[in-house]
């Protein structure tokens, strides 16, 4: 029932195109099961040395958090083999205190923020 | 009667009758046993012979239908007949089985069924029924059966012995349907608890029923039963807790499935745990002790879980208490006495570690066995209390300090719950020097957090009878002293003025005659060293540590004479700002004041003294202002006179209405006739005419405000003399003074006297008269604003108690909010009339107060407000919203929720309001909204998000909103409707990026 919510997270204003357009985010690397209340996405960096894979993994992950229903458990996590880091970086991804940490830092805050209002 | 005529049955018309047979020729040649007494011969040809088992089976869900309606009518005879019928057929087709067992239903619940055949019925049905392979509902049937011949003929069934429950065993063994296992758990519980004899099946009972513990069991969704995971788990708790012969069964269950990975399970095994120890005695639970023990100790030491912790503390409570019941005899072992010691044992040693984790657990525990018994008690503080003594010592960090004493705080408040117990006593008291100095030492450590802690000892001990020595209690108020005086953290000088609260009533010897003179001394000596001024905020202490120690009769005694001596001393004073000197010594009086309440004596005492006081002061201030006006008196101020209401009102709400009507004779007179006499010290310059003309006697008229304080706060049926002169005057002051604290006043005042006047010819003629003043008013001259204060006070005191009249008021004020000089003000006092008032007119003074009178002003007058706005022009529109969003800020959240639908779209367009006052109260009474009728809202989302964006546009106002609204807006982000999830995605995403960096 949530598959429509979608993950509209623009990278930035001078980087135009949204994820989807991207396919860093595609439709099919999205699991919802709204039975067992959990979200799994799964998504792609452009080039296996994305500098951004981090930053996009949190977007993604606090546009989800602010827009489920709290009962949710959200998974962010890049899909295998397609980053040079991706151990680590879903590790800080599923690490529920550091998310919460990197989102007081007001920089990167303003960073996400950034992304999530590009599109309008 | 011609055979095989269905009009001769008489169904529907005569069914009694229809049982009586006739004696026709064909009823005797079917076989009785197949054919039941009076049962109509056709129909029983017809059906009940019939070879094929669908139509018999019809003809006996016929019979047993008609028997459910009729049960009630038949005859003794008539029941042995059906019932042999039945039996008989129990041994046919498994199709017939269930209309069979309706029919049993219906004739179990008969009151003329002959001794003996409920057993045969039982025995029949455990005999030829094979139970769980029928239907649910057909499971239910039986155990309808037998619980309605338990509750009917228990003794009948009590003869079967030990084959009934051995029967019933079967039939429930391996029941699945939560429905079913409800009822069978009830009669389970009935067998056990009824005596029913068990014989050699307790283990197979226990074995039938413990099988579905713990409990797993989620309903369904839209399961129309209701049947919650909570009423099986308490109804099967009640079977496995009902009888000590369940124990050496369940015991080891219990012990295993606390080791369970589920919490539910361990939180379930743990209550039943405690259940048991309510009906347990040592024989049962003897073997158990030491992995029970372990277990428990494993889950409080390991768990991460407070809820587990919590229930495992209340175990071990019901275990030790269990264990403390138990009668001794003389060659058993005391098994409490080596619980203890196993305890003791366990934890003792972490106590003495108060950085490690495990100090706190291990405290809990021990505190948990001690508070099971006054014996647990005794033996483990016995043991800990040294320990801890000693510890606290050993450890001189603040912070471990901390731990150990907020421990021994526990074992004391333990102490405290057994109370005065002469052998319990002389453990403890034999600690009293160490116990002592470890408090003083902590109320003098630098450590505000330790001084706390102390402090909380300290109030433990003191309420202790008998344990504090008469040194020990003047070192306890010294110490106490200090921290209120000196101590810089306020703290601990608050929580010292609340322990010295506490032991006043206590000990009020010692408080009266060591504090209550230092307390004055310093007040005092302050005055004196005048040049060099000590804080205030020492003066400040001392007074509300006055106030605080006033806890009994005989310390208010001394404290309130010190109060108004002081009061006296600061009016001498002739700098500025005391005023607020004034208003501290009011609030220390205020809380004395409330403090006596309760105790008739002291609230009398405390009248007497302090009203009279308090009006001479004001009444010989107020006449030197008259002959040397240029003299400013703080006592006169605004503030000052706003501080001594809630002290006079307070004297008062509480007297007997005997020694109320003595006070108000003497008071009333005063402001009519300035009738001095009965002030002290009343030797005036000049008379008090409060309700004079003249410009020199303004001071004296502010005064009304302590006569209001008065007469506004006395029990409805205490007799104000010679009220209807005090009204007109009253009237009069409130319309034409120009002093606008005075004329508020005197409104209140009149307003709180009209609330409580007996209804009749009186009452309207005064209300006339109000009437005939105000529109005048109102409607031109200097004097609007006034009248509008009358009349909003008026209006009150008619809308609390359900007066006819206030509906005419309303309407005026209503009709006011077109005014353009009035509107904004009229529109305000919306808020005054819905609001409690402080002062008056509210159910602390006896006011007259129906309980739904909102929601009454609600239904009343909203519709006006909306037909007002809506014909406004537009330069007075707001002041309808404004009315508007008062009412609906003081409405009830359940009653605002039904009714704001109706009233959204004018909410809405109060969003666009450009009166910050009407935004803020409009998003109030929208937030409830957005959290409790989603459904509602959604079809507003679209509008509302507008608005509130257009609203962010000055977002600072908007912040304060922020965490409310996006935890509102998280419940619709589940709602059914894609769109409502859309829209409320959408805010929410708008809301966390108000305020943010990177917007």
């Amino acid at each position: 029932k949530v598959t429509g919510v979608g993950v509209g997270v623009g990278v930035n204003a001078s980087h135009p195109l949204t994820l989807e357009e991207l396919n860093v985010v595609e439709q099919v690397r999205v699991k919802v099961n709204d039975a067992e209340s959990t979200v799994a996405v799964e998504f792609t960096p452009t080039i296996p040395h994305c500098s951004m894979a981090t930053l996009i993994g949190l977007s993604i992950k606090v546009k989800l958090i602010r827009s489920l229903p709290e009962r949710f458990k959200v998974d962010v996590h890049i899909t295998p083999g397609t980053h040079a880091s991706e151990h680590a970086v879903n590790k800080q991804l599923a690490d529920k205190e550091r998310v919460a940490a990197a989102l007081e830092n007001s920089h990167l805050l303003e960073v996400v923020n950034q992304c999530l209002s590009a599109r309008s | 009667m011609p055979a095989g005529d269905p009009s001769r049955a008489g169904l529907c018309h005569r069914p009694p009758s229809f049982w009586v047979c006739s004696g026709c020729i064909s009823c005797s040649s079917v076989p009785a046993h197949k054919r039941p007494f009076g049962f109509p011969s056709w129909l029983a040809r017809s059906c009940l012979e019939n070879t094929d088992p669908r139509t018999r089976g019809r003809g006996i869900q016929l019979l047993s239908q008609v028997l459910l309606q009729c049960y009630s009518l038949l005859q003794e005879k008539e029941v042995l007949h059906l019932v042999l019928f039945y039996e008989n057929r129990l041994q046919d087709h498994h199709l017939v089985i269930p209309s069979v067992l309706q029919g049993l239903r219906a004739l179990s619940m008969c009151e003329v069924l002959a001794p003996g055949l409920a057993v045969s019925v039982l025995k029949a049905i455990f005999q030829e029924v094979h139970v769980q392979s029928l239907l649910q509902l057909d499971r239910h049937t039986v155990y309808s059966i037998i619980t309605n011949f338990m509750g009917t003929r228990e003794e009948e069934l009590k003869s079967l012995g030990a084959d009934f429950t051995f029967g019933f065993i079967q039939v429930m063994d391996g029941e699945k349907d939560p429905r079913n296992l409800l009822v069978a758990f009830q009669i389970v519980r009935d067998l056990i608890v009824k005596n029913y004899a068990l014989g050699p099946f307790v283990e197979e009972l226990f074995e039938v029923t413990s099988c579905y513990f713990p409990i797993d069991f989620t309903p369904p969704p839209n399961d129309p039963h209701g049947i919650q995971r909570e009423d099986l788990i308490l109804s099967l708790r009640a079977v496995l807790a009902s009888t000590p012969q369940f124990a050496e069964f369940l015991l080891p269950l219990l012990i295993e499935k606390m080791d369970s990975d589920l919490q539910s399970a361990k939180l379930d095994s743990l209550q039943t745990l405690a259940a048991c120890c309510a009906i347990y005695r040592q024989k049962e639970l003897q073997e158990f002790l030491p992995s029970l023990w372990s277990s428990l100790r494993r889950e409080v030491f390991q768990t991460a879980s407070e809820k587990v912790e919590a229930e495992c503390l209340a175990a071990l409570h019901a275990l030790s208490a269990c264990l403390s019941r138990s009668v001794l005899s003389s060659d058993t072992e005391d098994l409490l006495d080596s619980f203890l010691s196993s305890v003791l044992q366990d934890c003792r040693h972490h106590l003495c570690e108060p950085d490690m984790k495990l100090v706190w657990p291990s405290a809990k525990l021990l505190q948990a066995a001690a508070g099971a018994s006054l014996r647990t008690c005794h033996r483990i503080t016995r043991s800990v209390v040294p320990l801890l003594l000693e510890q606290y010592t050993k450890h001189p960090q603040s912070s471990q300090r901390r731990t150990i004493l907020e421990m021994l705080l526990g074992f004391l408040e333990l102490q405290q719950k057994w109370g005065h117990v002469e052998e319990d006593e002389s453990a403890l008291l034999s600690l009293r020097a160490p116990v002592c100095s470890v408090v003083f030492s902590a109320m003098t450590d630098p450590s505000v957090q330790l001084q706390l802690v102390g402090i909380r000892v300290l109030t433990v001990l003191g309420s202790l009878q008998g344990f504090l020595s008469p040194p020990d209690l003047e070192l306890v108020v010294d110490h106490l002293l200090r921290l209120i005086l000196h101590e810089e953290d306020s703290q601990s000088s608050e929580a010292a003025m609340e322990a010295a609260g506490s032991l006043a009533p206590i000990y009020p010897q010692i408080f009266s005659g060591r504090m209550v003179p230092r307390l004055g001394e310093e007040l005092q000596s302050e005055r004196e060293e005048e040049g060099s001024r000590a804080p205030r905020s020492l003066q400040q202490r001392c007074l509300q540590a006055l106030a605080a120690v006033s806890t009994h009769t005989s310390i208010v005694r001394e404290t309130i004479p010190v109060l108004l001596q002081h009061l006296r001393r600061v009016q001498k004073g002739s700098e500025a700002g005391n005023a607020q000197d004034v208003v501290s010594v009011c609030q220390s009086l205020h809380r004395v004041a409330l403090q006596c309440q309760q105790d008739a004596e002291s609230c009398w005492y405390y009248h007497q003294t302090v009203v009279p006081c308090l009006l001479a002061m004001a009444v010989q201030a107020a006449m030197q202002e008259s002959t040397h006006p240029l003299q400013g008196k703080a006592l006169l101020e605004e503030e000052a006179l706003a501080a001594m209401v809630p002290v006079i009102s307070a004297a008062s709400t509480h007297l007997s209405p005997e020694l109320a009507a003595q006070s108000v004779s003497h008071v009333v007179p005063l402001f009519l006739d300035g009738e001095v006499s009965f002030l002290p010290q009343n030797s005036f310059p000049c008379s008090f005419q409060p309700f004079e003309g003249g410009e020199r006697l303004e001071a004296q008229r502010r005064l009304v405000a302590l006569l209001m304080a008065f007469v506004c706060s006395l029990p409805r049926n205490v007799v104000i003399p010679q009220q209807e002169r005090l009204l007109r005057e009253l009237l009069a002051l409130s319309c034409s003074c120009n002093c606008p604290f005075t004329a508020t006043t005197a409104a209140k005042c009149f307003a709180g006297l009209v609330n409580k006047h007996p209804a009749g010819q009186q009452l309207d003629e005064i209300l006339q008269l109000a009437v005939n003043r105000m529109e005048p008013g109102l409607a031109e001259g200097p004097h609007r604003t006034q009248a509008l204060t009358l009349l909003l006070w008026v209006t009150k005191a008619l809308v609390l108690r359900y007066h006819p009249l206030s509906s005419r008021l309303t309407d005026k004020l209503l009709g006011l909010l077109g005014d353009a000089e009035l509107g904004p003000v009229a529109a305000d006092g919306f808020s005054l009339l819905m609001a409690d008032s402080p002062d008056v007119l509210h159910k602390g003074c006896h006011a007259d107060v129906r309980i739904m009178f909102r929601q009454r002003f609600f239904t009343d007058n909203v519709p006006k407000l909306v037909q007002g706005f809506h014909g406004a022009g537009p330069d007075v529109k707001a002041n309808y919203l404004k009315g508007l969003s008062h009412v609906l800020n003081h409405l009830p959240k359940p009653v605002l929720v039904t009714e704001l639908p109706t009233l959204l779209s004018l909410l809405l367009e109060a969003l666009s309001c450009s009166d910050r006052v009407v935004q803020l109260s409009t998003l109030s009474c929208l937030q409830p909204l957005l959290l409790e009728a989603p459904q509602i809202m959604s079809l507003h989302v679209d509008t509302l998000v507008t608005k509130f964006l257009s609203l962010a546009s000055s977002p600072t106002m908007l912040l304060p909103y922020k965490a409310r609204v996006i935890r509102a807006l998280a419940k619709p982000l589940d709602d059914k409707k894609r769109l409502v999830r859309k829209e409320a995605v959408a805010a929410r995403g708008e809301w966390f990026l108000l305020g943010s960096p990177g917007r």
